[in-house]
């Protein structure tokens, strides 16, 4: 009878045998790769907007405060999008014939809104208010990253669950004064762990790290 | 010397006693005679209509699993208060089941116990199949499945562990591994078998597939040597774990603080009710496949008997338990405690408990009778009862008790609904369609170590 298997077998099914091991090990380690790449998370993506809207340009060039605009960003569970009104206080004015702007005229005479792409879009069973954190001292850079530097607008954090307990399981670390909220330019302090410390304990804040805190 | 006389001694004992083989074999004809079973063509009309039939219940288990998936737990009979209905109950049936494996290839292999020989390759097969069948329904049960994997520790991006103080992660590494282990301890053991197979099988395909899990095996002295010192590390392995894993399943009551769950008995009454089952089901699968394929040589009265024996003295183990169930309730004076023996008794599950008092005690007491033990009818006879008692042991402790808590405003009722029973049923299809395609295609007999118990084996070692 002849032989069924070739010498080579011996080989072949010693690499087999190592090599599915060490394929598991990368196809493990190329999956959790994956799940923190932004290709997954949509971090540091410029999404396309209807209007190519520039932060840059309108909060270091101009001088426009975020409350400006994002209105309910203190008070509401949603920092809010502005209307195409509050937009018009300015472009009744400015760059009224722009073909860029074309939308947002369209948007103003028809009583449309306009179709935004929203940026930070964050999972429907995690429960967030936009308002607790602004009153409790975490500042926009905390979360949102350099947006007066953005041309368009990108999402800064991961938005992975990591991510928030990073903060929510040390507060003191990225807590600032209130006043300092809005101020783009804040650098933490050289004694930042002990100063927020004393926010954590003048402005009440837990650390909110149970399931239901989020998953309600 | 002691030892000359302690084996003399031994081997005049064995001699009195029946032959673990027929007589009339020698090395050819049991090799024949069981590599037959695997290599033979074409495949029987009976096997066909079995497997046949086991296969339909699958695809009943498939639509039951489709159904579910779609629609989601609601389909199941379960809620408040009795949220772990079927699936608790069938899971630790199945893995009771699988306890009879690793007894008979660990424990029994590291007591010399050579009667283990002719079904210790099945048993071992029956316990992967009836883990598989098991670890279903914890993860049908979850709602979704696809999420299994958080059971698992490893880093994520939700910087989260599973609760490590809950024994329902502990069950989630003793499965796992019992199952590795069971799978490893079964490989290892049917390495030379393949190569047997291989070496006799006549179509290409047969010598190839036989070939590749064979790995090469050519019985040189060296590969018997390391075969041995594996498979004695395995059976060592191995050999805890048949406590390990039903005493970690027992705590996923024990460790909760309902009444009739609180126990210490729990862990020990557990383990002895797995074997009990375990061996249960081994008759129940073997005494109908003796028959059918004329496997009376191999697998003789003396193996009916010894585990016709071994169900006995389980059985005397598990009615203990239930006595000491009954007796810290009553003396425990805890109200509770009462209330949920006294509801077993009387309540509106009594039916089923006595049901389970007549399988699980009544019934396999008629195995002090030796025509009973020598009778294969008889016998299975006694295996169905036992596993449909133990099947109803599992209902009446997972039901019972949290049908009925501390509040009674939240008292209920619980029935498994039609998808409850496709769901079990289907894994019963599972499981034997395994079972048969385990028969079709594998020695179910370990031809190498029954070639041991030949008086042709024995020469060598009274040469002096």
């Amino acid at each position: 009878m002849p032989q069924v298997f070739h010498r080579s077998f011996n080989t072949l099914s010693r690499v087999s045998v190592f090599g599915s091991l060490l394929f598991l090990g990368l196809a493990a380690w190329a999956a959790s790769v994956y799940v923190r790449s932004s290709y997954a998370t949509n971090r540091d993506i410029a999404r396309d907007q209807p209007i190519p809207f520039s932060h840059e340009h309108h909060v270091t060039g101009l001088g426009i405060d975020c409350r400006y605009c994002h209105d309910s960003a203190e008070k509401s569970r949603y920092a809010g999008m502005p209307a195409t009104k509050t937009c018009m206080n300015c472009h009744q004015q400015i760059w009224t014939g722009s073909p860029v702007l074309a939308p947002l005229r369209a948007s103003y005479q028809n009583d449309v809104p306009i179709p935004w792409v929203r940026v930070h879009r964050l999972a429907d069973f995690a429960y967030f208010d936009h308002s607790a954190h602004v009153n409790k001292g975490v500042g926009c850079v905390t979360c949102h990253g350099p947006v007066d530097r953005m041309p368009l607008t990108w999402q800064h954090g991961t938005l992975l669950m990591s991510w928030c307990l990073d903060c929510h399981r040390q507060p003191q670390m990225f807590l600032r004064p209130r006043e300092q909220v809005f101020n783009m330019e804040w650098q933490p302090p050289p004694d930042q762990e002990q100063q927020g410390r004393q926010l954590v304990e003048e402005y009440g804040v837990r650390q909110l790290i149970h399931c239901s805190t989020c998953h309600r | 010397m002691a030892t000359e006389v302690h084996r003399e001694v031994h081997e005049q004992r064995e001699s009195a006693r029946p032959p673990l083989i027929g007589p009339g074999h020698n090395f050819a004809t049991v090799t024949d005679k069981i590599s037959a079973l695997a290599l033979s063509r074409p495949t029987s009309r009976r096997w066909w209509l079995g497997f046949g039939f086991s296969f339909a219940l699958v695809m009943l288990l498939l639509l039951a699993i489709s159904h579910l998936l779609v629609r989601g737990v609601g389909i199941w009979g379960i809620n408040v208060p009795v949220a772990w209905g079927f699936a608790i109950v069938n899971f630790v049936w199945w893995i009771g089941i699988g306890h009879a494996g690793t007894l008979i290839s660990a424990i029994l292999l590291l007591l010399h116990q050579q009667w283990r020989t002719s079904i210790n390759r099945f048993a071992e097969a029956m316990t992967l199949f009836a883990v598989a069948c098991a670890g279903l329904f914890p993860l049908l049960h979850m709602g979704r499945p696809w999420y299994g994997y958080w059971l698992v520790p490893y880093p994520n991006t939700m910087q989260l562990w599973p609760q490590f103080r809950s024994p329902l992660v502990w069950d989630v590494f003793a499965v796992t591994t019992y199952l590795l282990v069971s799978l490893m301890f079964w490989y290892v053991g049917l390495v030379p078998d393949m190569a047997t197979l291989r070496d006799r099988s006549t179509h290409r395909m047969g010598r190839i597939v036989y070939g590749v899990l064979a790995m090469g095996w050519r019985g040189s002295a060296r590969h018997w040597q390391r075969y041995e010192a594996a498979y004695t590390l395995l059976a060592g392995l191995a050999a805890p774990l048949v406590v390990s894993v039903h005493t970690v399943v027992s705590f996923d009551f024990a460790v909760a603080i309902l009444p009739g769950w609180h126990s210490t008995v729990f862990p020990p009454y557990f383990v002895a009710g797995a074997i009990f089952s375990g061996f249960a089901m081994v008759l129940t699968l073997v005494i109908p496949i003796r028959a059918l394929y004329g496997l009376h040589d191999f697998i003789t009265a003396r193996h009916l008997q010894n585990m016709g024996k071994i169900l006995l003295a389980t059985g005397l183990m598990v009615a203990y338990g239930y006595l000491m169930e009954a007796f810290a309730a009553v003396y425990s004076g805890n109200p509770y405690e009462r209330y949920v023996q006294v509801n077993r008794m009387i309540g509106p599950y009594a039916l089923m408990y006595w049901a389970l008092i007549a399988c699980n005690i009544v019934t396999p007491q008629l195995l002090w009778f030796r025509a009973v033990r020598a009778s294969p009818v008889a016998l299975f006879g006694v295996a169905m009862v036992v596993n449909v008692g133990m099947w109803l042991e599992r209902y009446v402790i997972v039901v019972v008790s949290l049908h009925r808590d501390y509040l009674p405003s939240s008292w209920g009722m619980y029935s498994g609904t039609i998808w409850d029973w496709a769901t079990f049923l289907g894994t019963i299809g599972l499981f034997l369609s395994l079972v048969f395609l385990f028969i079709r295609f594998m020695p179910v007999i370990s031809i190498f170590e029954m070639r041991t118990l030949l008086p042709e084996a024995k020469v060598k070692e009274e040469l002096p």
